[in-house]
Order: C-alpha cells, then sequence, then structure tokens
C-alpha cells in the first residue's frame, strides 16, 4: 500500500504542476485577469477607408484599452467599412464621441481610438458612432504631397 | 503486366485492410477508455509511468528551447527596435507551435517507444493470449489504461514545457541580455489571447496526445512477436508518430490560424 500512495502522491504533483503552467500561462503571459471579467456592450462605426485594422485590434481612448473590434463589413450602399467595437461595459462614452483608425507607432499595429464628445447621452448597445477618421493611407498621403509639390513649381516661374 | 496489376491491387487491398484495422482498433481503445478512467489505480500507475518519467526530459528541454528563442528573437527583434517584442514572439512561439509538437515528439521518443516495447514483448511473451486464456481482456486491462494516461499526460506535459519555456525566455531576455522587464511582459499579456492561443494550443496537445497513444499502442500490439520484430515496432513508432504529429499540427494550424 505504502508504494501505492507514493505514487499517487507523485502522480498529484505532476498534475498540480501542469496545472500550476496552464495558470501561470493563463494569468502571465495571457493576462487572463483584466479583460475578460466584465460583458462589453457592441457599437458600430463606419469608416471610409480602415488601412490595414484587423479583427480583435483594440480600441483606445486616451491609450488605455477600452474594448476589442469585433468583426469588420463592408456595406455596398455607401461603399464605407462597418466595423463593430465592442467596448468594455464599465466604460461609458457620449454619444457624439469620434473613432478614429491609428497606428501604434511608426510600423505598428492599427487601432480605433477613441475620443470622447461632450453630449449628455451616452452611447448604448446598437448605436453608431458618427463621427470618424479614416486610417491615413500612406500612398494618398505621398500622392497628395506630390500633388501640392507640382502645384508649387507651376507657380513659381 | 497483369502480374503488375495484381501486385498493385494487393498492395492497395492491404493497405485499406490495415487502414480499417487500424481504424477498428482506435475506435476499440476510445469505447473502452470511459471504463479505463473508472479503474483509476491502473491509470494513475501508467500516469506515474509516463507522465512523471517524463517530467525531466520535458522540463530541461523547454528551458532550453525558451533560452535558445530567447537568443536568436532578440538577434532578430533588436534589428528592428523592438527588443520589447522578444516576450511576445517566445510565448507566442511556444504556445502556439513549439509547447505541443515539441514535446509530442518528445513524448513519442521517451514514452511512445517504451509503451510499444512494453506491449510488444508481452505479446512475445504471450502474455497477452493468457490474459485472453483467463478471460481478461488485454485490450481493457492493458492497453486501455495506457492510452488513458497518455492521453491525460500530453497537454500537461505540453504546457509544462510552454511554461518553462516562457521562463527560459525571460531568463535570457531579461536577466542575460537586459531586456526591460516591464516591456516584456506586457507586450506579451497584450499579444496573447488566452482562449486563441493558449486553448488552441492545448487542443493541439490533446490531438498530439491520442496519435502518440494510438500509435504507439497499435504499433506494439501489431509487432511480430520475435526480438527483432519488437526492435522494429519500436523504431516505427518513433517515426510514425513524429511524422503524424507533424502532420497533423499542419492541419491544425491551417485550421486554427490560418484564417486569421
Amino acid at each position: 500500500m505504502s508504494t501505492n500512495r507514493r505514487i499517487d502522491t507523485l502522480v498529484g504533483g505532476f498534475v498540480l504542476l501542469g496545472l500550476a503552467a496552464l495558470l501561470f500561462l493563463a494569468l502571465k503571459a495571457g493576462n487572463l485577469g483584466s479583460f475578460t471579467g466584465g460583458g462589453t456592450y457592441a457599437t458600430q462605426a463606419r469608416f471610409d477607408n480602415i488601412g490595414g485594422l484587423k479583427v480583435r485590434a483594440p480600441v483606445k481612448s486616451a491609450g488605455v484599452v477600452v474594448g476589442r473590434v469585433a468583426a469588420i463589413g463592408f456595406d455596398d450602399q455607401t461603399y464605407q467599412a462597418v466595423v463593430s467595437l465592442s467596448i468594455d461595459e464599465r466604460f461609458r462614452f457620449p454619444k457624439d464621441s469620434s473613432a478614429k483608425i491609428l497606428t501604434s507607432g511608426l510600423l505598428g499595429e492599427q487601432y480605433v481610438g477613441l475620443e470622447a464628445g461632450g453630449d449628455d447621452k451616452m452611447l448604448a448597445a446598437g448605436d453608431t458612432i458618427r463621427m470618424t477618421q479614416s486610417a491615413i493611407v500612406l500612398e494618398n498621403l505621398i500622392g497628395q504631397f506630390l500633388f501640392s509639390k507640382a502645384a508649387e513649381g507651376d507657380k513659381k516661374p | 503486366m497483369s502480374a503488375v496489376a495484381a501486385r498493385l491491387g494487393a498492395w492497395v487491398l492491404d493497405r485499406l485492410a490495415g487502414i480499417g484495422h487500424g481504424a477498428r482498433f482506435f475506435i476499440r481503445l476510445l469505447a473502452l477508455l470511459p471504463g479505463a478512467l473508472g479503474r483509476p489505480r491502473l491509470v494513475i500507475d501508467q500516469l506515474h509511468f509516463i507522465g512523471n518519467r517524463s517530467l525531466s526530459i520535458i522540463l530541461v528541454s523547454g528551458l532550453f528551447v525558451g533560452f535558445v528563442l530567447g537568443f536568436q528573437g532578440y538577434y532578430i527583434l533588436q534589428r528592428y527596435g523592438s527588443a520589447e517584442a522578444l516576450g511576445l514572439m517566445v510565448a507566442l512561439s511556444l504556445l502556439r507551435e513549439l509547447g505541443p509538437v515539441v514535446a509530442a515528439l518528445l513524448f513519442a521518443g521517451r514514452a511512445g517507444t517504451s509503451l510499444t516495447a512494453e506491449i510488444g514483448l508481452m505479446k512475445a511473451g504471450e502474455q497477452l493470449s493468457a490474459m485472453e486464456m483467463m478471460a481478461v481482456d488485454p485490450m481493457a486491462r492493458v492497453l486501455a489504461p495506457r492510452f488513458a494516461a497518455a492521453v491525460i499526460a500530453m497537454p500537461v506535459l505540453a504546457t509544462l514545457f510552454s511554461a518553462v519555456g516562457v521562463i527560459g525566455g525571460w531568463g535570457v531576455g531579461v536577466l542575460l541580455i537586459g531586456v526591460d522587464a516591464g516591456g516584456f511582459w506586457s507586450q506579451m499579456q497584450a499579444g496573447v489571447d488566452v482562449f486563441g492561443d493558449l486553448g488552441n494550443g492545448v487542443i493541439k496537445s490533446v490531438v498530439f496526445g491520442f496519435v502518440c497513444a494510438f500509435t504507439a499502442l497499435y504499433v506494439g500490439h501489431e509487432a511480430q512477436p520475435t526480438p527483432e520484430g519488437v526492435s522494429r515496432a519500436t523504431t516505427t513508432t518513433v517515426v510514425a508518430s513524429s511524422l503524424a504529429v507533424l502532420g497533423f499540427d499542419f492541419i491544425l494550424t491551417a485550421l486554427m490560424f490560418g484564417a486569421a
């Protein structure tokens, strides 16, 4: 019986070690505690161009992550991208808040920046954010720059 | 000409019969799995043999894979001035791929071979036939507990491998090279999705557990009951389970991460 007990203890330790590793990975590497706790509410925003925005990209306000991009679709009536944002229930934003697509760093991933407005009413589930600003597309920017340079060159002589 | 066609046909039929035989064996093992879990004494003994005894190789390999990932990742990332992303790189590569796959390969080498040799020798010594004579089903008494233990042990070992690897990457990156510890962990936490990355990694390792356990037991059970046959079966186990793990890993990766 004593060898059985020893083996039981060893196997128990083995399984416990595995669970501890899972917990370590979930908490320390995956950051389980901070975000999945509360529920979220869904809002929408329409953009003329989303650039390289991806599903699950963060939604940040003042640099703090307040939600995630839940889905990205296309509306063939207005030819706009429809981005569904799921925002943490703890955070409420005024109805006239504006959404921008920004890039973290020069080459970093793109995210949605929310800027609070001044309305008394708050965004509720299913609302659409009216004011949006599209992603900056480098090619368009270079095109504009070249055009303005060319226009300057015409004026000079 | 017709002789060649006949031989080809016989070969194809042989293979088909082999696949069918293997599938029936697998289904029988699956059907016996709940019964095996109802006899925990046998499963615990096997868990000790398969799981605990594999700990040292898994932990040491995980640590060293983490070390190497830390060095190589830093070498590449510091060229782009994003050495803090080292934590994310180490964690993602371990959780998604290296943890489950390398742990499964080591598991096939460490535990799969011993399972095959054990079953093969039992068969060569006619112990399995003797059990049948005593109206004890060797599938239920010998093979099913080993199957259950291997399927339980695999995800535990893979998770341990990843965890130790992350610690190894941290040791090299933060302690040795001097990457900022805050950036290391925060980038990791921002980029690792608990269900998408960790969860899928665990699912992978469960699948690999089934693959390795089935291969080892099936090859052992079908071994020629001679010393030479058992030695050949042991080799076959390592080759077949390694290839099967890599193949399944490709399919699972394509399914889990292909679209995103």
